[in-house]
């Protein structure tokens, strides 16, 4: 791992859209050298001994959560959670004010669930404590951005022209978002794939491609990334139903054929098997859905890790595990 | 007992009668008189531009019922820093003003607190809610000058067309916020490149579209004037101006902000640029713009709408729609009209926001002629100074204009023969 002349000087991570690509790389060496961690025989470190860290999920989450919890007990961090039922918010306080009280417990890094587009940014911008975006409605999940990009370099190598199919609810994905702002500044070419209700065409303007059938990206992906669909009450109006998305966007076993060998099958989880993938597809060879889960917990151990003031890892603590 | 007033040496502005040049202008008893009164005090408005007393169609002052952001007296005061004399206030209070009890409630009001001009607007229907009819008759008797349901608008076009046809009979104008529910559903911005960015619920031009162009058909069916509060999407500008064009009896009002601010004011979340119809993109406002110079829209309001800070400091989506705007209306509009985009001349813009207002509303407002009741503003269009919302005479602070860099600004305001306010001195009671 080289050492980068920059370093990171943000106590929050709100939105991937809010960094420059070097930032974003710097985050993604620092997981490198994290990940290393990870496959210790011991897997701790005390990077964020004596920091307490509140996991906030207003929003339903297993997990993110988890990852995120998991990933600050390696780091040595006390970790609480708070669930919407648990806190005030179901009371009437404001989210700001929960904020603030749980600052005032002199939480250090609060890591943010909320139903909110900007929720996120909009702690960051009022409290002292670092903020850590783990979904705000369909605005970002960069953490999630950050691991499938952590991914993709793992096992291709490199991420500048790479070429990624994202498939799926488009419009109302957070994951989508920070993928599309991550991988577009690395120097991927994305491509959207959905029904034109739910990849409407002013996702042009966020220099990515659009495909309105599965079958356009086949030979030409590198990447597939798959996003839960979900048909629940307020998307019928967006597509008639699941069988007829199916039909169109689903990665069958027959059309995953067609995929070049080496194309990685990715997707955030939680998978509806049958739906947007055949379920052979999901467990076959070109799957990376589990890496992306392990890859999850480094990733946001150097989120954390930075997002506390550390300096990048490779400077305290050269990692010799890591290519 | 009001004084006389020599306003002496200004370019006097009076759109309704065509003046445009340097004369001197007399007030006794809060009327315009072609002689100097005895005894009258001396205004120097050399280098100064004197105008009638500015009109404003659209503001929320929040009472009865939502004292908290504004009141009648605070709102008045805001009017008055800005150079407005006059201003129509919309129904939209709690309980909203569908009865004439309300009316005659803040028309006490007003003529006990506010320290310029305040008239009324009805609901079209009972409780805003669209369905039943509110008691225009009524409405038109305790003395409102039009109907509207601002904030909401009318869905059901049986509802709305027989609101219209019914209140030809009393010759009240109807206005309508244009937004068809259904298409802005959940929107809380412009559906476009800012919301897909930032994940945000859009609220698509189209919603305002189709509802300018049923007021449109309305208008034409009904032969009656309907008037289309806050226009924010070009395709609504040429709706309109075609229909015009046809001798449709429809007009049209443009606030500051569609003309200044666009969606990407909200890449970062700020609240105080949630407002309703939301920001769009340049394109709408180079359109609206054009409209404004070929005289598709006739008319320049605010829709000043207060809300306390700690309603405004929350998650965008939670948040209230609406701004402040009545003390950055005329700087705004002389900013990007008359300075920066040189698209209409400064005799038009204070026609927009003088006797076209007064014409629509019939409000014996709006002019200079002599026997007119003193109104008077005096501005300095080439006034340069920086808005600071924390100066404001608002109970609020929701202004998307701080530290705005600003040239124009009213320098007198007279109400009725009175000085109600001016830069140096500030209020005067």
């Amino acid at each position: 791992m080289t050492t980068t002349p920059h370093s990171w000087k943000h106590k929050d991570l709100c939105a991937l859209a809010d960094h420059t690509a070097e930032e974003l790389k710097l985050i993604l060496d620092t997981a490198t050298a994290f990940k290393g961690v990870g496959e210790r025989n011991l897997k701790k470190v005390p990077a964020l001994r004596g920091k307490t860290l509140v996991n906030f999920f207003v929003e339903p989450s297993t997990r993110t959560r988890i990852s995120f919890e998991l990933a600050a007990m390696r780091l040595s961090a006390d970790v609480v959670n708070i669930s919407a039922s648990a806190s005030s918010l179901e009371k009437g306080e404001t989210l700001l004010d929960t904020a603030r009280n749980l600052e005032a417990l002199r939480a250090d890094l609060i890591v943010i669930r909320h139903k909110s587009a900007g929720s996120a940014r909009f702690l960051a911008d009022r409290l002292g404590a670092s903020v850590i975006n783990a979904g705000d409605g369909a605005h970002e999940h960069p953490t999630q951005g950050l691991l499938d990009a952590f991914t993709i370099r793992e096992k291709l190598g490199r991420i500048d022209g790479v070429r990624v199919a994202i498939v799926g609810d488009i419009l109302f994905s957070r994951v989508a978002r920070s993928n599309i702002q991550l991988l577009t500044k690395l120097g991927a070419k994305v491509t959207l794939v959905g029904p034109p209700t739910l990849v409407p065409s002013t996702f042009s303007a966020l220099g990515v491609g659009i495909a309105h059938s599965i079958d356009e990206v086949l030979e030409s992906s590198d990447v597939i990334n798959l996003l839960r669909i979900q048909h629940e009450r307020q998307r019928k109006e967006y597509f008639p139903g699941v069988g007829e998305y199916t039909a169109r966007f689903g990665l069958t076993k027959k059309r995953a054929g067609r995929l070049h060998e080496g194309c990685l099958i990715m997707h955030p989880g939680p998978m509806n098997r049958g739906v947007e993938i055949d379920s052979d597809v999901a467990d076959g060879p070109g799957s990376v859905i589990l890496d992306q889960v392990t890859n999850g917990l480094a990733v946001r151990m150097a989120v954390l890790y930075l997002c506390s003031g550390g300096a990048p890892f490779a400077r305290i603590e050269p990692n010799t595990d890591t290519p | 007992m009001t004084e006389s007033l020599h306003i002496k040496g200004g370019r006097v502005i009076d759109p309704a009668n065509g003046g445009d040049g340097i004369r001197d202008l007399f007030v006794e008893n809060g009327i315009i008189v072609d002689r100097k009164p005895s005894g009258a005090v001396e205004i120097d408005a050399t280098g100064k531009v004197v105008t009638p007393g500015l009109i404003d169609i659209h503001v929320h002052f929040r009472e009865p019922g939502q004292s908290h952001k504004e009141t009648i007296a605070s709102g008045s005061r805001c009017a008055a820093a800005g150079g407005f004399t006059t201003v129509v206030c919309m129904p939209n209070t709690s309980p909203v003003a569908d009865s004439p009890a309300t009316i005659a409630w803040i028309q006490e009001r007003a003529a006990s607190t506010a320290i310029v001009n305040v008239y009324c607007t009805g609901a079209i229907t009972r409780g805003l809610a669209g369905e039943e009819m509110a008691p225009i008759g009524a409405l038109a008797n305790a003395g409102v000058v039009a109907l509207t349901d601002d904030g909401r608008c009318v869905q059901n076009h049986g509802v709305m067309r027989r609101a219209v046809e019914y209140a030809r009979q009393f010759g009240l104008p109807v206005m309508d916020h244009c937004q068809e529910a259904t298409l802005s559903a959940d929107g809380v911005m412009n559906e476009g490149e800012w919301s897909t960015r930032l994940g945000l619920p859009g609220w698509p031009a189209l919603a305002e579209d189709l509802i300018v162009a049923r007021n449109i058909l309305l208008a034409e069916e009904t032969a009656h004037p309907i008037h289309c509060q806050h226009i924010s999407s070009a395709r609504s500008i040429r709706l309109l101006r075609d229909a015009r064009r046809r001798g449709v009896p429809i007009t049209a009002e443009v606030c500051p902000h569609h003309i200044s601010l666009t969606d990407e004011g909200l890449k970062t979340f700020d609240t105080n640029f949630k407002v309703n119809p939301p920001l769009r993109t340049p394109a709408d406002i180079d359109e609206i713009i054009a409209g404004i110079a070929d005289g598709t829209i006739t008319i320049l309001a605010s829709d000043h709408a207060p809300h306390a800070p700690y309603e405004k400091e929350v998650e965008l989506d939670r948040a209230p729609f609406g701004m402040l705007g009545l003390e950055t209306e005329l700087p705004v509009f002389l900013e990007i009209l008359l300075h920066q985009r040189k698209a209409v001349t400064l005799p038009r813009i204070i026609e927009m926001l003088t006797i076209n207002p007064a014409k629509l509303l019939r409000l014996d407002r709006g002019t200079l002629s002599t026997g007119a009741v003193a109104d008077i503003t005096i501005l300095d269009p080439d006034h340069a100074w920086t808005y600071d919302k924390n100066d404001s005479p608002s109970l609020s602070r929701n202004s998307p204009f701080h530290g705005f860099p600003l040239r124009g600004r009213a320098l007198t305001t007279i109400v009725g023969g009175k000085l109600v306010w001016d830069l140096e001195n500030g209020f005067r009671n």
